[in-house]
């Protein structure tokens, strides 16, 4: 999500490397593209001069220090900086209260995706064997209550509504609802609302002074513009909320936004959701987002969702098999299907750092997999085990198997040879102690060409 | 004069008020006292730009093509810096009325017309169609629209209140259907029964998503299947408050299915939207229509004068 800006502060930072020290004129180019690269990612422009000033002031004082290369001091300053700008530590809920219901209220402009998210948060709560109902206090945009009543019914999570057009009467009669049901968390989903309309957010502060909420989230697009920022200050004014939850982050967007809000109302970043599927909710963690901001990648949550998914022992006999160098097409499958538990590719692939610069995200394609699925699929036993058997008729009849062609068939078959090659470096490698990385790897070599 | 005559005039009134008031407004106080284009000049110009989302390119381009011009024109009085300075940005904007019937009164060129809409999730492309089917029905057409977001949960239900309150037919399968279908006797029907525009609604994608981008490319075809000059115009909408991420959403919708317009949504809010600048001047799309409020009739003609004006608010 952030890959156009790592490659950018890259390539700035590149103009720095190989210079003995950091001067006011080697760090005057770079910073201008770091602004520059900040800018294009809708990070706000006060925002923007602000840290461009602290990154610019500290290169020069004496915190540089004289055993590192120049670009490597300013990577680590940007990136303590970037960390800073978003916050220390990842921060959960505020749900530890005796209240039953404990209330989320959830707030936004319109379109931003609060209902969705509604629903997301929901289910993520009822898996931690919690029991939330769903207020649908939208009472304004058209079937914005059905559109909460049939998310409701996906996850199995109650909807309650009310026919009268009062946000203030739903609220209220849901959360007593919620009392009398045995049920311990109420979500309020509220109207979209911008900022500079009096009356809803009139609406919005005394739907807080009514539930004094645990928890208040202001729900943001990570695609909005430099408003973002005069957007989250109103809000908050009025508000005084807990948290941002960025959604539809699953965009290629830069979502400097996050940057902005974060400085701005100095208020944590708590839940970034990407995807239309109900699960796709992910914790913000500020640390690794700024990590991936800089093109390090998101090894953290890389690790944790392989942990989360994967079936480790499956696994472990794969890469046994793989440095034993017996791995045949029948692994290399199941190898896909591990890797596709994860989540999609793109997703996958941010994630490895390294990886964003030597996979653009619009080469990535989930069909290739797939195809690559129904070609093995369409293969005989010991085609899988042994490739090497399979000549021109038996690639013509996997092709006309997999609905793909005979290049298709050729293409996989002379990858899975690469792949092998591979495989065998990566042994040599391991052997001889050099660090795997994607740089290091044949196949990330490959790929910068 | 009825009652709703009387409203509609206070609120012409009142947007003529909000002109006149930004006329005088940050381009005025940007240029006062001002005879040359100095530094501090075009440093408060390019703040200006970049806070209204313009983006760093356009805005440098903008930037380069006054001080170029102003090299040029060496002695300027206040008035001719300040015409300069909207001529140079307008500049910058293709003309819907150049390639677009945009007045919903005039005659269209061939019918049914066929409309597609497309966008990202979130930006108001229901909304949008509620609204231009109002105008196209007062203008004394007949309208059809296609419920062809059939993904989003209850999206068919939000469009057949839209349709309700157009007075307008809506065709709609429910949701889970195949859009196809839903497109495909949509446009059979307008066919069937003479309608003059068909609206189709398409369900948010993001621009990323390579199979969506495809299924909506599909459409498009499905719709040539039964009318092969069809669809007439393929409007993306795009949120007013988006960012620099719109340039990339332009750009992979009008590769999947070749964008004619854009609709520019929630400028009623503080947004200025200005990223469209970019979009119009990279891609040669003009916006079309702009959202100004949740109303069925806050839609409103694009106007490049009055949008430059408003950049500088």
């Amino acid at each position: 999500m952030f890959e156009s800006l790592s490659d950018k502060l890259d390539a700035a930072l590149k103009k720095v490397t190989g210079q003995a020290r950091i001067n006011e004129v080697n760090i005057g180019n770079a910073m201008r593209d770091i602004k520059r690269a900040l800018l294009d990612a809708d990070v706000n422009y006060n925002v923007v001069k602000n840290f461009v000033e602290q990154v610019r002031k500290k290169s020069l004082g004496e915190e540089v220090i004289k055993s590192v290369s120049p670009s490597q001091m300013i990577v680590k300053i940007v990136y303590d900086e970037l960390a800073a700008l978003m916050g220390g530590t990842q921060q959960d809920l505020n749900l530890k209260t005796s209240r039953v219901p404990a209330v989320i209220m959830v707030a936004g402009l319109q379109g931003s995706g609060k209902t969705t998210f509604s629903a997301k948060l929901a289910l993520q709560l009822k898996k931690k064997g919690r029991n939330p109902v769903l207020v649908a206090a939208d009472v304004y945009r058209p079937a914005a209550v059905e559109q909460l009543k049939t998310l409701g019914a996906q996850i199995d999570v109650p909807v309650f509504s009310i026919e009268e057009k009062d946000a203030i009467k739903a609220a209220k009669d849901g959360v007593e609802y919620a009392r009398k049901n045995a049920r311990d968390i109420a979500i309020i989903d509220t109207a979209g609302r911008l900022q500079i309309d009096e009356d809803m957010m009139a609406e919005a502060e005394q739907l807080k002074k009514l539930l004094a909420p645990e928890e208040i989230l202001f729900v943001v697009d990570s695609m909005i513009g430099q408003e973002a920022v005069n957007t989250a200050k109103a809000f908050n004014d009025r508000l005084d909320f807990d948290g941002v939850v960025l959604t539809k982050m699953d965009g290629d967007t830069r979502g400097g936004a996050a940057l902005s809000i974060k400085t701005v109302v100095q208020k944590p970043i708590k839940f970034i959701s990407q995807g239309e599927k109900v699960d796709d909710l992910d914790i913000f963690y500020p640390d690794r987002m700024a990590q991936r901001i800089l093109g390090m990648g998101d090894i953290v949550s890389f690790v944790e969702k392989a942990q989360e998914k994967l079936d480790l022992k499956k696994t472990e006999e794969l890469q046994k098999r793989l440095l034993e160098n017996e791995f045949n097409l029948d692994d290399f499958y199941q190898q896909i299907q591990e890797i596709r538990k994860m989540g999609s590719l793109q997703n996958v692939v941010s994630m490895i750092p390294g990886m964003s610069k030597l996979v653009p995200q619009d080469k990535i394609d989930e069909r290739d997999l797939k195809k690559v699925e129904a070609m093995i699929c369409s293969m005989t036993r010991e085609e899988k085990q042994k490739p090497d058997i399979i000549n021109g008729s038996r690639r013509l009849r996997i092709a006309k198997g997999s609905g793909t062609t005979v290049q298709d068939v050729n293409g996989l078959i002379k990858q899975f040879g690469e792949m092998k090659k591979m495989m065998k470096s990566i042994n040599k490698m391991a052997k001889s102690g050099r660090p795997l990385t994607a740089e290091n790897l044949p196949f990330g070599r490959l790929m910068q060409r | 004069m009825g009652f709703f005559d009387a409203l509609k005039f206070s609120r012409l009134k009142e947007g003529l008020q909000k002109t006149r008031e930004s006329l005088f407004g940050k381009i005025s106080r940007l240029v006062k006292g001002r005879t040359k284009i100095d530094d501090e000049f075009l440093e408060e110009l390019e703040q200006i730009l970049i806070a209204a989302d313009v983006g760093v390119p356009t805005t440098l381009k903008i930037v380069e093509s006054i001080s170029a011009r102003a090299k040029r024109e060496r002695y300027m009085n206040e008035a001719e810096l300040d015409a300069m300075l909207r001529d140079e940005i307008q500049k910058m904007m293709q003309d819907a009325r150049k390639t677009l019937v945009v007045d919903f009164t005039a005659p269209l060129p061939k019918t049914p017309y066929v409309i597609m809409i497309v966008g990202v999730n979130g930006v108001g492309k229901t909304t949008s169609i509620g609204k231009m089917a109002y105008n196209y029905k007062n203008a004394g057409k007949s309208v059809l629209i296609a419920a062809a977001d059939t993904f989003r949960a209850a999206a068919t239900e939000q469009l057949e209140i839209w349709a309700e309150r157009a007075g307008v037919a809506i065709v709609s399968h429910g949701q889970g259907k195949d859009p196809g279908a839903v497109v495909y006797d949509s446009v059979s029907s307008a066919v069937a029964k003479n309608t003059d525009v068909v609206l189709i609604d398409t369900a948010g994608r993001l621009h990323n998503k390579t199979h969506l981008m495809e299924e909506l490319s599909k459409i498009k075809r499905v719709i040539q299947k039964k009318l092969p000059d069809a669809p007439h115009e393929v409007l993306l909408v795009l949120d007013g408050s988006t960012g620099q991420n719109a340039i990339s959403q332009a750009k992979e919708f009008t590769k999947a299915v070749d964008v004619t317009g854009l609709i520019l949504t929630k400028l009623d809010g503080t947004a200025k939207g200005g990223v469209v600048i970019a979009i119009s001047n990279e891609l040669n799309i003009p916006v079309k229509y702009i959202g100004v409020g949740e109303q069925i009739d806050d839609l409103q003609l694009f106007d490049r004068e009055k949008f430059v004006e408003a950049l500088f608010e």
